[in-house]
């Protein structure tokens, strides 16, 4: 079986994010890049199917601009077979994302896409379902636990009321959630090793996909901030002030 | 005029009450309110739903296989209703962030994600990098819009003082086979549901296990608080998955937010920031959480929350 994983480079979890002073967005040079902490979560997964001789090869796929090898080098140090990189000049939208995967999809016939719920960047958490929609596939979302078994996988979904389990037809569709699994660390040998892994360049243009620019970003603002409050010395101060406001009886 | 379609939430006959915040926000886009009730019963919630001020009227549409709600099977139904109208709206919540983008899709437009502000009816404000930065969207007029509303950014409309006309949607579309529900294991509780609850306690990883955990659940329980934790605590294995309160987890706008052990990292603060008042218990007074908090009190939670509880009783 065959995995296509989705694996994005967004500004790293820790970096504070400025907002520029004229609005036009949010200050990204000089900071630090980092795999979508999701991404590394879906490739470590497509990765122990692997391990366990589930799956036979995992594909890492980028929409990013030329200098994302670097990026995609970390991935196939990590452990993938080898990176498919579409090269944009800005950032798609969720839904033209999905329809570059569809395009990858049909080339490469995948019998599972693993993605990230959502990129910690712009947040939106589409583009797995929307995938899953153009390519008429069942989808998995937000999952923590995923069994395959043949044609078949069996998927928990951290769900707003818990827990919940569904069966999926393969090929399919599925995003991680937190707790699949704990990405494992790259070893020095497995850099050196990832130089030599294929790694193919796809110019978007060359897809002939239409682009989904429905939406235009107008402005960028920093967020209203709550200001700092006072600090209390003991609990009879914490408890009367909360009572003051009627928050406690 | 705009002709907006929320799709309705519930689960065991109740409608979620993140639907009564999508109206509000359909309120601020203005036009026809419609919600749809996705069900193989659904006659309580569509009646909950048209109760709700300014509905104008409430479809249903009964299948065996809405049974549960699974995005796959929802969306070409959706898709299906979607000629009536505009704008469709879903609460961002799991249920709809799982169904709302594949709607989208199936229409080939994108979707505008966690609105918080309506500027306009094709124009809104939505968070980024956790909420670090605010976002202006502005959507093409010729396109429909489709949107999840941030529960927290909204107040649940109230019922008004009409009902809304409850009507059966005919509608025939061919459902795929591919998805089929297995089980929900709800974290069976008599507590507040964390959503919507007024009060919210929570708990980090300063807990230090599963079993210290219970004196969040001991301090909630004393001012009928929902509990929440941190993602450490979750990721710790203190408290389930669906407590998760941040960027990752829930969103939410409790008037009393109570953060027990909690360093306040942004994708924290992300969850909690429209909440009314925030009190923060930590034993180090440089922890992020008091850049925030109203209340701060530096000290160990061992010994505060049980003097705490006590000075509540």
């Amino acid at each position: 079986m065959k995995i296509l994983v989705a694996y994005k480079r967004v500004v790293d979890y820790n970096v504070r994010i400025q907002v520029k002073a004229d609005g036009s967005g949010v200050v990204t040079d000089g900071v630090k890049l980092s795999p979508n902490p999701f991404d590394d979560i879906a490739l470590e997964e497509a990765l122990r199917l692997r391990d366990k001789g589930i799956a036979s090869e995992v594909i890492i796929a980028t929409i990013a601009p030329a200098d994302a090898q670097a990026h995609l080098r970390n991935g196939l140090a990590m452990g993938a077979n080898r990176a498919l990189h579409v090269v944009v000049d800005r950032a798609p939208s969720p839904l033209t994302a999905a329809r570059v995967f569809l395009k990858l999809i049909e080339k490469e016939q995948p019998d599972l896409v693993i993605l990230g719920k959502q990129a910690i960047d712009d947040d939106a958490g589409q583009t797995g379902q929307m995938l899953a929609a153009l390519w008429n596939k069942a989808q998995a979302t937000f999952a923590s636990k995923i069994e395959i078994d043949g044609a078949k996988a069996t998927v928990t979904r951290e769900v707003d009321s818990g827990l919940e389990t569904i069966e999926v037809d393969l090929p399919a569709v599925i995003t991680t959630d937190l707790r699949l699994n704990e990405p494992r660390f790259i070893k020095l040998p497995e850099i050196m090793k990832a130089k030599s892994k294929p790694m193919e360049t796809i110019a978007f243009d060359s897809l002939g996909i239409e682009a989904a620019d429905h939406q235009k970003v107008t402005h960028h603002a920093p967020p209203a901030k709550r200001s700092r409050g006072v600090m209390v010395k003991d609990v009879a101060e914490l408890v009367t002030a909360l009572r003051n406001k009627g928050l406690v009886k | 005029m705009n002709r907006i379609l929320i799709i309705g939430e519930h689960a065991d006959g109740k409608l979620n009450a993140a639907t009564a915040r999508c109206v509000t926000a359909a309120k601020d886009i203005g036009g026809q309110i419609d919600i749809a009730i996705f069900a193989a019963e659904p006659d309580a919630p569509a009646a909950q739903a048209a109760m709700l001020d300014g509905v104008t009227r409430v479809r249903t549409v009964t299948h065996a296989a809405n049974a549960h709600a699974l995005g796959a099977l929802l969306a070409p139904q959706i898709v299906a209703l979607a000629d009536d109208y505009s704008h469709l709206l879903a609460p961002s919540t799991t249920f709809g962030k799982d169904l709302l983008p594949r709607v989208a899709a199936l229409l080939g437009v994108s979707q505008v994600s966690d609105v918080m502000t309506v500027t306009d009816s094709h124009t809104f404000e939505r968070p980024i990098y956790a909420g670090n930065a605010i976002i202006t969207v502005q959507c093409a007029p010729e396109h429909k819009v489709v949107a999840t509303i941030r529960g927290a950014s909204y107040p649940a409309t109230a019922a008004g003082s009409a009902t809304a006309p409850i009507e059966a949607a005919a509608i025939t579309v061919e459902l795929p086979t591919h998805t089929r529900f297995i089980e929900l294991k709800a974290s069976a509780s008599d507590r507040p549901d964390l959503q919507t609850a007024a009060r919210v306690v929570s708990g980090g990883r300063a807990l230090g296990s599963a079993q210290k955990f219970d004196l969040i659940y001991q301090l909630a329980d004393k001012i009928g608080a929902a509990v929440g934790a941190s993602r450490a605590a979750v990721d710790a294995g203190y408290a389930p998955n669906d407590m998760q309160v941040g960027q990752t987890g829930k969103i939410i706008a409790p008037e009393l937010y109570v953060a027990i052990g909690i360093s306040g990292a942004i994708q924290h603060l992300t969850g909690i920031k429209d909440a009314g008042t925030i009190v923060a218990i930590n034993k180090d007074a440089e922890a992020p959480i008091f850049e925030i908090a109203d209340y701060g009190l530096v000290g160990d939670l061992f010994k505060l929350v049980p003097e705490l509880e006590q000075a509540l009783g």
